[in-house]
């Protein structure tokens, strides 16, 4: 994936957590961020607005850290660019 | 601390029910006693983009054998639910109204989101049909008091009457209230419970962004769950004295005995044991009970993640010698929010009256994180005497209700 979609999906989640986007780093852990259950629905949200994407229940329940999510905004946005069949 | 055994006992003598598992006390029952849920697709709201479709709704339900026209023009789905719940509670009750019983009946009712339906048509009118105007009862019809005045219209009771709004808490607190104006004398009966109907478009996409609805049923306390169902209803309960109530010779259907109250102070949806853990001490204390005189507790039991596996923490710390039953109906009837303590209320009463403990319905798998005698699927058929009723709402606030067993006549 792409450094500037990477930095994309570091700054939303800075902007939704209300934090610096200096800190926000890809290895950095929830805990270090402060980010909580409802937090990060919250950030959920953003990134689906941010990217126009729909992210489903079950994948939202998976993700565990900074690189999952941006992971599953790769994937998300991959499936929804791929041709129909 | 007041002296329990001078104070006037109370009781219930009348129970009214409408819910996503019958729209009578009876029916309710039967369901609740066969572990029968009502979990099915949400008929009453266009549900195509919502990730969820499911819910517990008061099947086929049309204002018309309870309201004329022109009254239902005035009320919204909540308050017709509150309505027909109090009658029936009233009408069980065999009340006798004088004008110095309904200058001396409380009604306190719980709602939680108030007439939504009536917000969102509202809302679509203005904002999407850009309509320059629209219906004047819409703000009769949409405020969360509603019930209660309509309540009181119904019955011309002219004592205090208010309505709780502590979310997910909200009949519980209402409930409690009513108990103890009557047990400090301010009051000589109460029609108390709580009523909500949920189901509007927008109140259901904010439920959805909360990912907290489950895509298919409600199984609290089983591994696999995974959240809450959302349900709408009504129950209210007649209470009075012991004393008034044996002299005019009213079936008694059980006897509240205690209510406690606390607040986690944390965070405002995330529970907290220790929060759970001191209402259920408080109502257990104010009952003047021990925990181990306990035998039922009706969970609150959402089916989240994080609820069901806080308040096995929180009923193992208050029940640290012993283990009793526990089942969350919720399974059934749904989620229903400002009337969930109302439903459940009843659901512990009736139990203790029929002997039997309803089950927690759709429970596939033990969770090794919760460590409870839970009642799975199936009804326990034994007679107990003393059960709680949790309500631990979003936002922290908690209330649990204590209940015991009159002996039969």
């Amino acid at each position: 994936m792409s450094d500037e979609l990477t930095q994309r999906v570091l700054k939303t989640i800075a902007s939704a957590q209300r934090i610096p986007v200096e800190k926000v780093k890809i290895d950095s852990t929830f805990e270090e961020l402060g980010i909580d259950s409802m937090d990060g629905v919250n950030i959920l949200f953003a990134l689906e607005n941010e990217f126009n994407i729909t992210i489903p229940d079950e994948a939202a329940k998976q993700i565990r850290s900074i690189q999952e999510m941006v992971d599953g905004v790769d994937k998300l946005l991959n499936e929804s660019s791929a041709p129909a069949a | 601390m007041s002296d329990s055994s001078l104070r006037p006992r109370v009781v219930i003598t009348g129970i009214g029910v409408i819910s996503g598992i019958g729209s009578t006390r009876d029916e309710f029952w039967e369901s609740l006693r066969l572990g029968r849920p009502g979990i099915g697709p949400i008929t009453s709201t266009e549900m195509s983009e919502l990730r969820f479709r499911n819910g517990s709704e008061v099947s086929n339900y049309s204002h018309t054998p309870y309201f004329t026209d022109k009254q239902a023009d005035f009320m919204d789905r909540f308050a017709q639910f509150a309505v027909i719940a109090a009658r029936e509670a009233v009408a069980q009750s065999c009340v006798q109204w004088t004008d110095e019983l309904k200058d001396n009946t409380a009604i306190v009712t719980g709602a939680c989101v108030g007439g939504q339906s009536s917000e969102d048509a509202c809302f679509h009118d203005v904002y999407r049909l850009n309509k320059p105007r629209v219906p004047p009862l819409t703000i009769p019809r949409i405020m969360a008091n509603a019930g209660a005045s309509h309540i009181s219209m119904e019955f011309s009771v002219t004592g205090p009457a208010y309505t709780v709004s502590t979310a997910c808490s909200s009949a519980s607190h209402a409930i409690g209230q009513a108990y103890w104006m009557i047990r400090n004398g301010q009051v000589s009966m109460a029609i108390a419970g709580g009523s909500e109907a949920p189901f509007s478009y927008g109140i259901l996409k904010a439920w959805e962004a909360m990912r907290v609805v489950s895509s298919d049923t409600c199984r609290p306390f089983s591994k696999d769950r995974n959240g809450m169902i959302l349900g709408e209803g009504a129950a209210m309960m007649v209470l009075e004295p012991l004393e008034t109530a044996q002299a005019r010779g009213a079936a008694i259907y059980g006897e509240i005995c205690g209510f406690g109250m606390s607040s986690d102070a944390c965070h405002i949806t995330q529970p907290s044991a220790i929060g759970a853990a001191r209402s259920m001490r408080a109502a257990i204390r104010d009952a003047g009970w021990t925990p181990d005189q306990v035998d039922y507790v009706n969970a609150h039991g959402t089916a989240t993640l994080a609820n069901d596996v806080t308040e096995a923490a929180a009923i193992n710390q208050v029940f640290a010698s012993h283990r009793p039953a526990v089942s969350s109906t919720k399974s059934m009837h749904g989620h229903a929010l400002g009337a969930g303590g109302a439903l459940e209320a009843v659901a512990t009463v009736l139990a203790l009256h029929g002997g039997i403990l309803p089950p927690t319905a759709n429970f596939n798998l033990r969770d090794p994180d919760i460590d409870l005698d839970l009642i799975a699927n199936e009804a326990r058929h034994i007679q107990v005497e003393r059960a709680i009723s949790n309500s631990f709402a979003f936002g922290g606030l908690n209330a649990v209700l204590a209940f015991r067993a009159t002996k039969q006549k």
